[in-house]
């Protein structure tokens, strides 16, 4: 859809705002991958790292911002061209923002490590892997204007949602079991909401494909699933 | 525990499940001008092809589309401008205010005065500037005396923007002004005689920006009180000025729509092609 144009420099940027999105999309992709399995193996050295990484995602955002705002001003475009360029500066910053969880999720890494390891958790894991497959799954539906593929994803942070819900009804037993353990237990439910909110953004991302190929945002609700944020225990 | 710099992290998200509040649709404007099946040939050449459209009262419509696609043809049958071509044969209805304009009973001449014109090239009167917006009023009988006619030249001169910076000087040519200020001549002048319709035809081609801003400018206040067609090969000036936008190509209607939804997102793929400037 980036081609044709009678300016062909025109077509060229189309590509590359597609491209730079891409590849900022596949660094977040590998910084929550690190980021999980940095926590799994208690690794602080590369938690340290990954924090640090997360200037080169802040460097790209801030390059395509440019090039985006730099084909508003010169080129004017209109309809596909339009959406196109809006919807890269608006997935832009939705991107940077998954690299801020991954950070996160090393920040707590390094904090939990300070502690001893409380009981293997299989949840954090399969969530994270979730995800990341979310994420590469909307860019691939972003670069290919994949509207199915998009709207999957959509419908796939319920999923995500449950997994967070039960997450949490587990971490809080394990802290009534034994409040030692409630310093990384929450370290661990922060991190759980972390990606959590890495599915929300991948259905933000979703929406904004929809409306690159549609014209149209998605109006209907999404399934939303998060009960966390209401659950009760009874503590007696 | 360490700083955090997701403040969302401890908010309760709360996705919107309300309807987007019911946007009161504006009440549309009513029809002012109706064309249906029109055909135009010059000759054998078969220019329009059964153009059907309805131009709203008191809107700014744009015709856009590559060039010899039949808008200027188009604008051109609402004042019967073609009837000046001997070659040229206009089939279908067009009313203007349910008035068939190709009826026998029809004075083309009061048609002219209702339906005024602007040109894509300013083409004042060799006449002074008081008398570039006299003459139509004069001959249309609609002024008795200097006083009345002094009235209406500053009246339609203060609706084009121009007043302020001719009236010292109204017995000047109308040619002695800038590109620019002769285009708002010729806009004083065509609304001097009290038109319901104003057509421009590439009105801004021969200005620089500012001018042309001026002129846009113009436009968006007219709209109030008259119904503007406007030709323009400007993309971003129809965005800009329109509310309307119909798109032509080879002698066909296309597509025509509300402007934003024009621009945004076209139905018809020779729209798309045309206005993000694909066209082989």
């Amino acid at each position: 859809m980036t081609t044709d144009h009678i300016v062909k420099s025109f077509d060229e940027e189309l590509s590359r705002l597609s491209d730079q999105i891409s590849r900022m999309g596949g660094l977040a992709e590998v910084q929550i991958e690190r980021s999980i399995e940095s926590l799994q193996r208690r690794n602080t050295e590369e938690a340290t790292q990954i924090i640090e990484d997360d200037a080169r995602i802040d460097a790209l955002q801030i390059e395509i911002e440019e090039l985006a705002i730099q084909m508003i001003a010169r080129r004017q475009p209109l309809a596909t061209d339009l959406r196109a360029t809006v919807a890269g500066l608006k997935i832009a910053p939705h991107i940077e923002r998954i690299g801020d969880y991954a950070k996160n999720i090393a920040r707590r890494t390094i904090a939990l490590n300070q502690n001893p390891p409380i009981k293997p958790m299989f949840t954090i894991p399969r969530m994270g892997r979730m995800a990341r497959s979310m994420v590469k799954d909307v860019l691939d539906a972003f670069s290919s204007n994949d509207l199915a593929k998009a709207r999957a994803v959509w419908e796939r942070d319920a999923e995500l949602d449950d997994m967070y819900d039960s997450l949490f009804r587990e971490l809080l037993t394990y802290m009534m079991e034994d409040p030692r353990s409630i310093t990384s237990c929450t370290h661990l439910l922060f991190v759980a909401r972390n990606i959590e909110r890495i599915g929300d953004i991948a259905t933000n991302i979703a929406e904004l494909v929809h409306y690159q190929v549609e014209g149209e945002t998605l109006t209907e609700d999404r399934p939303k699933t998060d009960e966390a944020s209401v659950t009760v225990v009874d503590s007696n | 525990m360490p700083e955090e710099n997701t403040p969302e992290e401890m908010e309760v998200t709360v996705e919107s499940n309300e309807a987007p509040g019911a946007t009161q649709a504006p009440k549309a404007p009513p029809t002012k001008v109706n064309a249906r099946d029109v055909n135009v040939y010059y000759a054998d050449n078969h220019a329009l092809k059964d153009i059907t459209i309805e131009i709203p009262e008191n809107r700014v419509t744009s015709f856009i589309g590559p060039s010899g696609c039949g808008k200027s043809s188009f604008l051109r049958c609402i004042n019967r401008m073609n009837d000046t071509i001997d070659i040229c044969r206009v089939e279908g209805k067009i009313e203007i205010d349910s008035a068939d304009i190709y009826d026998r009973s029809i004075d083309v001449v009061q048609l002219r005065a209702k339906v005024g014109m602007v040109f894509q090239k300013p083409n004042p009167f060799p006449k002074s500037i008081y008398d570039n917006i006299a003459y139509g009023p004069r001959i249309h009988g609609m002024v008795a005396g200097k006083t009345d006619t002094d009235e209406l030249v500053e009246a339609s001169l203060k609706r084009a923007g121009l007043w302020e910076e001719v009236k010292d000087r109204l017995a000047q040519p109308g040619t002695s002004l800038s590109g620019g200020q002769q285009q708002r001549l010729c806009i004083a002048r065509a609304i001097a005689v009290s038109p319901q319709v104003i057509l421009m035809d590439e009105p801004c081609s021969a200005l620089d920006p500012i001018a042309t801003a001026r002129i846009e400018e113009l436009i968006d206040e007219l709209r109030q009180n008259f119904t503007i067609v406007i030709v323009t090969h400007s993309m971003q000036q129809a965005a800009r000025v329109s509310q309307k936008t119909a798109f032509f190509h080879l002698g066909e209607l296309v597509e025509q729509g509300n402007t934003e939804l024009i621009f945004t997102n076209p139905v018809d793929k020779r729209t798309q092609d045309y206005i993000t400037g694909r066209f082989g």
